[in-house]
């Protein structure tokens, strides 16, 4: 609990990390509450394409529904599949991870395999191919998101484990006969809950990302309302030819608060962590967060802390 | 001979990679629950004669042979470049309608892609040069901002701002109607104009990436001997800005341009539905709305072979030029 407090502490004593972490809870409490405070937003409400107005703040989509309940509501689904992604997500790479840092040799051989073979696929088509054969719904979205998006994670969290396999707290368990997989839940991955966390909010970008470029393809439940889904029908409901930017701005600019604010509270742990990152590397994990890739590597670790 | 093996040994991974891509292209058909042979033929029931509809089925694969016979055929049909029927465009085969796609995409991306990486690296070195600068200090911070859009979201608000507002840009297609296609310049004219709005979306959605890299590696070289170096000579500002520590960072960009490069088919999809460009991504929405799985299937795999090709080509560039990575 105690520790608790101080990462919580040290969040609020940290610029950038504590916009992020701002800007999380917010959209948070949008996503728990806001659905409850706006209308029905699958409800006729208005002639379509309105601008915005003080009876439809944000205006009405073509199909005459208020967008600001679209957008409001969009962010409960679309932030409950990410939340649920992410979580699977971290789970099974901390699984495979774990296994396969602390038994090394065969195991870690074919794990990583495993491993690399997912990173080198190309993920988008990938989805696609996946996504369309499942019934369209959030559901399905998670299975395609979680099966293309392990890996990474599981890479992160192998690397640590290998290096916390020979410590002495580690052999210190082995010695006294714990089983491996206690070992692993009870001693090393408590070792390393920053990277673990930071792995959550890197996968919630993912996942939000993802998600919003299937649903945008049509391959998401296209009668729900999602954020994705609300950009796929202002490109089908002629937004763009009649100019009714309020269609899919403010979905895009939510999406785009999230995933930043995110990013910015996963920079702020790793700073927090690790002191020896310098604050002008922010900029640089924000973008790396963003566009998962190979270069994104985390160059700290824990462990070093000692 | 330590090199060659090196190389042999990556060779293996990228074809187990392959492998891994074309079973599961094999496979997904056949675990999914229903029978997507069915639902497939279901959308032609009426427009098609039976023995049309039987040879349909067969061009799939979907026989009623063993698994292990349907996979082997599925690998025969594959190794001669067959893909199978597209459903969208019946009854042109997979290949052909790739085919048709492939060059769009590759000038939409390809073209993107180098720009970006120009501007980018050169911004990048120059922002490291001129560390704390106004340029270090204005560019990469607003860049991550960009980047935090969804790339496909860009590209809507400029095609309804520039395109179809203001009416600066074409807003679809990748020429002008009643033109012909030839190496005339009013049709060469008229392509450049079409892909203008696009190429312009992708660079701003990625030139941050290679900024950021190359102001990194820049910022690394600036402190080596050979600047340093280079400076104590008495050299001009700009030479030992380009010809010494810009040209020393590049290697790590340089990797990473190798790596995009197998993304340019991949890379540029919701951006051409957005555009109505038509290239690999518009044929995805064709196939996804007409549940056209055999072409999905085709772009899935011919994307993944382009990365695989192309994760192989720098690892063999970087194993003849890196000695450290022959042991």
């Amino acid at each position: 609990m105690r520790a608790l407090t101080r990462v919580a502490e040290g969040i609020w004593g940290h610029p950038a990390a504590r916009l992020g972490a701002v800007i999380a809870v917010v959209f948070g409490l949008v996503a728990l509450f806001g659905p409850a405070l706006v209308g029905d937003p699958s409800a006729f409400v208005d002639r379509p394409l309105l601008p915005p107005s003080t009876a439809h703040w944000l205006g009405t989509t073509g199909q005459g529904q208020d967008v600001l309940a679209q957008t409001v509501c969009g962010a409960r689904v679309t932030l409950a599949v990410a939340f649920a992604v992410a979580l699977s997500v971290v789970l099974l790479g901390a699984a495979v991870g774990g296994l396969a840092g602390f038994f090394g040799g065969r195991i870690d051989d074919l794990a990583s395999l495993a491993i690399n073979v997912t990173l080198v696929l190309p993920g988008l088509p990938l989805m696609v191919v996946l996504a369309a054969w499942l019934p369209p719904g959030p559901v399905s979205i998670w299975g395609v998101l979680v099966l293309t998006g392990w890996a990474w994670n599981a890479r992160v969290i192998r690397s640590q484990a290998l290096s916390l396999r020979s410590r002495d707290f580690v052999e210190a368990a082995i010695v006294t006969g714990e089983s491996p997989l206690r070992i692993v839940a009870a001693e090393i991955l408590p070792n390393m809950l920053s990277i673990l966390a930071s792995s959550f909010i890197g996968a919630m970008v993912y996942a939000i990302g993802a998600q919003v470029g299937l649903e945008f393809l049509g391959l998401g439940e296209v009668g729900a309302v999602t954020w994705g889904t609300n950009l796929y029908w202002a490109v089908n409901d002629a937004a763009l030819l009649t100019g009714s930017w309020w269609t899919f701005v403010p979905t895009g600019a939510c999406i785009a608060a999230v995933g930043f604010g995110l990013t910015l509270l996963n920079y702020g742990i790793d700073e927090l962590t690790n002191p020896r990152l310098r604050s002008e590397r922010i900029w640089r994990a924000a973008l790396v967060g963003l566009r998962p890739s190979r270069e994104a590597t985390p160059t700290w670790k824990e462990a070093d802390r000692g | 001979m330590r090199a060659a093996l090196a190389l042999l040994g990556r060779s293996g991974f990228y074809a187990l990679a392959a492998w891994v891509a074309l079973t599961l292209n094999f496979l997904l058909p056949r675990l999914m629950p229903g029978d997507p042979a069915s639902v497939m033929l279901a959308r032609f029931q009426g427009q098609l004669e039976a023995e049309s509809l039987e040879a349909l089925r067969a061009t799939f694969g979907l026989t009623d042979a063993p698994l292990h016979v349907q996979y082997g055929e599925y690998l025969s049909h594959l190794l001669r470049g067959d893909l199978g029927t597209s459903l969208a465009y019946f009854p042109a085969p997979v290949s052909e309608v790739l085919l048709g796609g492939l060059g769009w995409t590759v000038l939409l991306a390809g073209s993107a892609l180098v720009i970006s990486f120009v501007l980018g690296t050169a911004l990048g070195a120059l922002a490291a040069w001129h560390r704390g600068g106004w340029l270090d200090r204005f560019l990469p911070p607003l860049l991550s901002l960009i980047g935090a859009f969804p790339y496909f979201w860009l590209a809507m608000v400029l095609l309804a701002g520039l395109g179809f507002q203001l009416r600066w840009a074409p807003t679809r297609h990748a020429y002008a109607d009643g033109l012909t296609p030839g190496f005339d310049p009013a049709f060469l004219a008229s392509v450049v104009q079409h892909a203008a709005l696009p190429v312009a979306t992708l660079v701003l959605a990625s030139v941050g990436g290679w900024l950021l890299a190359m102001r990194a590696t820049m910022i690394s070289v600036l402190g080596d001997g050979a600047v340093t170096f280079a400076r104590a000579r008495g050299l001009s500002p700009r030479r030992v800005l380009w010809g010494y520590a810009a040209r020393n960072a590049l290697l790590p960009s340089l990797t990473g341009f190798g790596i995009a490069l197998g993304y340019v088919l991949g890379g540029t999809l919701l951006t051409e539905i957005v555009f109505s460009y038509p290239g690999q991504g518009y044929l995805l929405l064709q196939a996804v709305r007409a549940q056209d799985h055999p072409l999905m299937m085709g772009i899935f795999l011919t994307i993944t072979l382009a990365v695989l090709a192309a994760n192989l080509l720098v690892d063999a560039l970087t194993v003849l030029l890196d000695p450290r990575t022959r042991r």
